[in-house]
C-alpha cells in the first residue's frame, strides 16, 4: 500500500516536472491553495473569494441568506465583459515578455512599450482622420507601429552593439514615461491630469459587445487581442521567421551556423514585441477612457506581463490564459473587497504563483534526489 | 596478496539524473603501479577518478586507501591521503610562474611572514631534477609548451607530497614526441616509488607503460588485466564488448578539380592574436585532406574563417575559383560547404529543437520546407526527417520527433552527419567528427565520410586523433602555430613523420611540399 502511494506520488512529480504546461497549472492550484489559507487566517470565510471569482467568469452572484435559509442567485453579464477587458493588456503585454523571451531576450520594457502606444493612440485619437472605423484603425496601427519602434531600438543597439536589452529597456521605459506626460501635455486644452474628451470616432466601443455583456466596457479591443493570439502562434510556431527566432532564442551559436541572421532576429523580436505591448497601450487608453491621460503612475500592465508570460510559458496560448486567470483575480478584487475579504489577497496569489514557477528547478532537484534514494535501496532502473 | 594495495575502491556507485555513472565498480591498484583505467567516453572512467579526487561523493561503496576505510569529501581530503590529480584541462594561472602556480595555496613564508619564493624555487629544482622534468621555475606558463605545463601540473602535486597520481587523459594535448616523453616520467615516478592511475582510451598507451588495466564499460567493471598478456585487439574488444577493426576499406583517391583554395588565411582568434597566420591549403574533388595538428594549433579559427562564422583578416578563401571571402555564412552554404562542426552541441544542433527541426536548419526557407509566403510545411519536413533516419540509421526513440537533447552523442552526431551530406555540397568540412563517441558510431561516420569522397566531393577533415586521419586522409596537412608545416600524401605518412611536422619541424614535410 505504502508503495503504491510512493510511486503515485513520484508519478505525479514527474509529471508535473516534465511538462511545463501541467507545472504552470500546478502552480495555480498551489496559489490559491495558499491564498485560501490566507483568508482563514485572517478570519473570514474562504468561499466568498471563491464565490466572486465564480461572479467575475460567469456573471452569477451567490450568496447564502443565513436567515432565510436560501441561496440568492442573480446573473449580470456585465462582469463577464469586465473580466475580459482587464485581460486584454495583460495578454497583449504577456505577449511582449513571451515573444522575445521565445528568441532569448529579456523584455522587461513592455511597460515603456505600452506607454509608447498609449501616448501615440491618444495623439492619432486628436489629429487622426476623424472618420469612424478608419479613426480608431489608423491609430491603432500608429500605436502599434511606435511600439515596435520603441521596442526595436532596444533590439537593434543589443545587435548592434552589444547593449544589455535588460538595461536599455528599463531605462526606456523612464523615458517613455516622461515623455509621454511631456508630449501630452502639450495637446491643446490639457490640463494637469488628462486631455479633452476623445472623438467618439476614436473610441473602440463595441455596441454589439456592449449589448451582449449588459454594458460592460468590452470594446474591440477584444477582436484585436484575439487576432494577435493567433498572429503570435502561428508566426512563432508555423513560420520560417519562427523558426529562425525559435531557433536564436534555443541556441544563438547553432542558429549562426546554420545561416541565421542573428542580429536581424533579435532586432525583428524586439520590435514585434514592442507591437504587441504598443498595441496594448492603444487598446487601453481608447477603448476604457473617454479622455486621453496624462500618466501620473505607471499602469504598471507592461510589470504585470513579466509574470504573465512566465505563468503561460511564453507560449501562445498559455499566455492567454495567463494573462485571463490574472485578469479574473484584478477584476475580482472590488467584488472581494464588498464581502469583505482583504483584495490584497489576489495580489499575494499572483505573486505566489510566480514564486512557485520560480521553484520548479527545486522540484527537479527533488526529483533527482529520489532517483538516488531508489537506486541506492538497490531497485534500479535504466 | 603479496603486494600492498595503494587504492582499493569497491562496489562502487554513483549515479546521476538519468544515468547510472558507475555501477557497482570496483578498482584494485597495488603500490607502486602503473594501472590504467581503459574505457570509451562515457564508461564511468573519470566519474570513478573524481569520486576518488573527491570532487563527487560515491552514492554506495567503500574506499580503502593503503588499506584504511576512507571517506574523501574534497579534494583536500585527497590531498591529506597524498592523492594529486592532473586534470585534462590545466589549472594554472597562465600570467604565474612556474613556481608560483606550484606553490599556489601552500605558499613558504619566511619568519616575517613574507612569501618566500626562494626556497619554493629551490624545491621545485630539486623535485624536477629527481624526476627529470626539466622546467626552469621561473618560467611564466603563457611563455612554455603544452607539454611543460603538464610537467608543472604534475609538480604541483609532487610538491604536496602525493605517492597516488591520477592522469585524466594526460595524451590528448600532446604531439607524438611529447607523449614518449610522458610516458617515460612515468617510469620514472614509478621507479620514486609512486603509483600511477592513469585514465585512457588509447589502447597503445596502456600497451607501453601500463602494468595492469581495468576496463569499464557503460559504467560497469568488466575486468582487470595483466597488460603484457593481452594485446591490442584483445584489450579493445573488452572495452567495446565486440571485435572491432581498425582499418577503414577505401580505394585509392581520383583527385579532380580543385574545389577548396585557401590562399595565405590570416585570422585573429578570441585572444585578439592571429590563430592562423598566412595558410594555403588546396582541397580537390575526390579526396580527403586532413589537418593534423596539436589542440589549439589554429584548427578551429581555420574551419570557422572558410565557413565564415570567424571574419578573416588577410588572404582570401575560394570555392571553385569563386572569392567567398566575404559572402555570408548562409551564401556560403548555399555555394555548396558543408560543415560537421568540432561542437557539435555549441554549433551542431539546437538542442531543444526536435530531430526535424534540425534537420532542416540550413534549408528551412526552401522549398519544400516552406512556401512561398514563409510557412512552414510540416508534413514535408516530417517526411524529409524520417527519409535521413532510415537512411542514415539513426535511433530516435520519437521518431521525428524526438527532442535533440534527448538522444545520445553519437546519434546526435548523425543528425548532423545527415543534414550536412543530404544538401549534397561540393566541399565538406568535418571537423572532430568522432569525438567522444563509441567504436560503432565512429566506424559508421568514417565510412559515410570515405563514400563522400568515393562520390566526387572534396572532404577537409581536421582531428586531433591521429589514427583517424592516418586511417581516413588521402593527404595530410600538418599544423603548427597556425600554419601549415607541410602536406604529405597519406602513402608516406607516418605517426613520426606526422609527429614531427606537428611539432614545427617543416624538413619532415619538405620533399613533398
Amino acid at each position: 500500500m505504502a508503495e503504491n502511494n510512493r510511486s503515485l506520488k513520484e508519478r505525479i512529480l514527474e509529471t508535473f516536472t516534465g511538462s511545463d504546461g501541467l507545472v504552470s497549472v500546478a502552480v495555480v492550484l498551489l496559489g490559491f491553495l495558499a491564498g485560501t489559507i490566507l483568508i482563514l487566517a485572517v478570519g473570514r470565510n474562504p468561499m466568498d473569494m471563491y464565490f466572486s471569482l465564480i461572479q467575475v467568469v460567469s456573471g452569477w452572484y451567490i450568496r447564502w441568506e443565513p436567515a432565510q435559509e436560501v441561496w440568492i442567485t442573480r446573473f449580470n453579464g456585465r462582469y463577464i465583459g469586465e473580466w475580459i477587458v482587464m485581460s486584454l493588456p495583460l495578454i497583449l503585454c504577456g505577449f511582449s515578455m513571451a515573444f522575445a523571451a521565445r528568441t532569448g531576450l529579456f523584455n522587461i520594457g513592455a511597460e515603456g512599450q505600452y506607454v509608447v502606444g498609449l501616448t501615440t493612440a491618444q495623439f492619432f485619437a486628436f489629429y487622426g482622420p476623424p472618420v469612424s472605423v478608419l479613426h480608431w484603425v489608423v491609430a491603432i496601427l500608429a500605436a502599434v507601429v511606435a511600439g515596435a519602434i520603441w521596442g526595436g531600438l532596444v533590439g537593434f543597439l543589443k545587435a548592434r552593439f552589444s547593449v544589455s536589452e535588460v538595461v536599455a529597456t528599463i531605462m526606456m521605459n523612464y523615458i517613455a514615461y516622461y515623455g509621454s506626460r511631456y508630449c501630452t501635455m502639450r495637446i491643446p486644452g490639457t490640463n494637469t491630469y488628462q486631455t479633452p474628451p476623445f472623438p467618439l470616432t476614436s473610441r473602440l466601443s463595441s455596441p454589439l459587445l456592449e449589448s451582449l455583456t449588459n454594458g460592460s466596457r468590452l470594446n474591440y479591443g477584444f477582436y484585436l487581442t484575439i487576432g494577435a493570439i493567433f498572429f503570435f502562434w502561428i508566426v512563432m510556431g508555423k513560420t520560417g521567421l519562427g523558426y529562425s527566432l525559435r531557433a536564436t532564442g534555443f541556441n544563438k551559436e547553432a542558429a549562426r551556423y546554420g545561416g541565421i541572421s542573428v542580429n536581424a532576429s533579435i532586432t525583428t523580436a524586439m520590435a514585434i514585441s514592442g507591437a504587441f505591448a504598443g498595441l496594448a497601450g492603444a487598446v487601453v487608453s481608447l477603448g476604457l477612457f473617454p479622455a486621453g491621460r496624462v500618466l501620473a503612475v505607471q499602469d504598471g500592465y507592461g510589470f504585470d506581463g513579466i509574470a504573465v508570460a512566465l505563468v503561460g510559458n511564453s507560449t501562445a496560448w498559455g499566455t492567454a490564459l495567463a494573462g485571463l486567470l490574472f485578469g479574473m483575480l484584478k477584476s475580482a478584487q472590488p467584488l472581494m473587497q464588498s464581502r469583505q475579504i482583504p483584495k490584497e489577497i489576489t495580489s499575494i496569489i499572483m505573486g505566489l504563483v510566480v514564486v512557485f514557477i520560480s521553484l520548479r528547478a527545486g522540484v527537479r532537484i527533488i526529483i533527482d534526489w529520489q532517483m538516488k534514494e531508489k537506486a541506492r535501496k538497490g531497485k534500479v532502473v535504466e | 596478496m603479496a603486494v600492498e594495495l595503494a587504492i582499493q575502491m569497491l562496489d562502487i556507485t554513483k549515479i546521476f539524473p538519468g544515468i547510472i555513472a558507475n555501477d557497482k565498480v570496483r578498482l584494485e591498484v597495488a603500490q607502486g603501479e602503473i594501472h590504467a583505467l581503459l574505457g570509451e567516453n562515457g564508461a564511468g572512467k573519470s566519474t570513478l577518478m573524481s569520486i576518488l579526487f573527491g570532487l563527487y561523493e560515491p552514492d554506495a561503496g567503500q574506499i580503502k586507501i593503503r588499506g584504511q576505510d576512507v571517506r574523501i569529501r574534497s579534494p583536500n581530503d585527497a590531498t591529506a591521503l597524498k592523492i594529486g590529480m592532473v586534470h585534462q584541462h590545466f589549472k594554472l594561472i597562465h600570467n604565474f610562474t612556474v613556481t608560483e602556480n606550484i606553490v599556489l595555496g601552500m605558499e613558504p613564508r619566511n619568519k616575517w611572514g613574507n612569501l618566500d619564493l626562494a626556497i619554493a624555487d629551490k624545491r621545485v629544482k630539486e623535485l624536477s631534477s629527481v624526476y627529470n622534468l626539466a622546467v626552469d621555475p621561473k618560467a611564466r606558463i603563457e611563455n612554455i609548451t603544452v607539454g611543460m605545463q603538464q610537467r608543472v601540473e604534475i609538480l604541483k602535486i609532487l610538491y604536496r607530497d602525493a605517492d597516488i597520481l591520477i592522469f585524466d587523459e594526460p595524451t590528448a594535448v600532446l604531439t607524438p614526441q611529447e607523449i614518449d616523453e610522458l610516458l617515460a616520467i612515468f617510469r620514472r615516478l614509478k621507479a620514486e616509488g609512486k603509483t600511477i592511475v592513469l585514465i585512457t582510451h588509447k589502447l597503445k598507451e596502456i600497451k607501453a607503460a601500463a602494468d595492469r588495466c581495468t576496463v569499464l564499460r557503460r559504467g560497469k567493471y568488466i575486468g582487470t588485466l595483466q597488460v603484457d598478456r593481452a594485446d591490442e585487439q584483445e584489450l579493445a574488444e573488452q572495452m567495446v564488448g565486440r571485435s572491432v577493426s581498425f582499418r577503414i576499406e577505401k580505394k585509392p583517391a581520383e583527385p579532380g578539380e580543385v574545389i577548396l583554395q585557401v590562399e595565405n588565411l590570416t585570422v585573429i582568434g578570441s585572444k585578439g592574436v592571429p590563430t592562423v597566420r598566412d595558410l594555403s591549403l588546396e582541397v580537390r574533388s575526390g579526396e580527403v585532406v586532413g589537418v593534423a595538428g596539436v589542440d589549439g594549433n589554429g584548427q578551429s579559427e581555420l574551419v570557422a574563417a572558410i565557413s565564415g562564422l570567424l571574419p578573416i583578416k588577410s588572404g582570401r578563401v575560394l570555392l571553385k575559383g569563386k572569392d567567398i571571402s566575404r559572402e555570408s555564412i548562409r551564401n556560403r552554404n548555399e555555394e555548396g560547404i558543408g560543415l560537421v562542426p568540432e561542437d557539435r552541441h555549441k554549433h551542431g544542433l539546437v538542442l531543444d529543437f526536435r530531430v526535424d527541426e534540425n534537420l532542416i536548419l540550413k534549408n528551412y526557407r526552401k522549398p519544400p520546407f516552406s512556401n512561398p509566403l514563409g510557412f512552414l510545411q510540416f508534413p514535408a519536413i516530417v517526411n524529409h526527417a524520417e527519409h535521413l533516419i532510415s537512411q542514415f540509421d539513426i535511433r530516435a526513440g520519437g521518431g521525428a520527433g524526438t527532442l535533440a537533447k534527448s538522444m545520445s552523442g553519437g546519434n546526435q552526431q548523425k543528425v548532423i552527419i545527415a543534414r550536412e551530406i543530404d544538401f549534397s555540397p561540393e566541399l565538406l568540412i568535418v571537423s572532430q567528427p568522432t569525438r567522444g563517441l563509441d567504436v560503432g558510431a565512429i566506424e559508421y561516420i568514417h565510412r559515410r565520410i570515405v563514400e563522400e569522397r568515393d562520390k566526387g566531393k572534396a572532404v577537409l577533415l581536421v582531428s586531433f586523433e591521429l589514427d583517424e586521419i592516418l586511417n581516413l586522409c588521402d593527404r595530410i596537412a600538418a599544423v603548427s602555430k597556425g600554419s601549415v608545416i607541410g602536406v604529405i600524401p597519406a602513402e608516406h605518412a607516418d605517426e613520426r613523420r606526422i609527429g614531427a611536422m606537428m611539432g614545427g619541424i617543416a624538413s619532415e614535410g619538405a620533399a613533398y611540399g
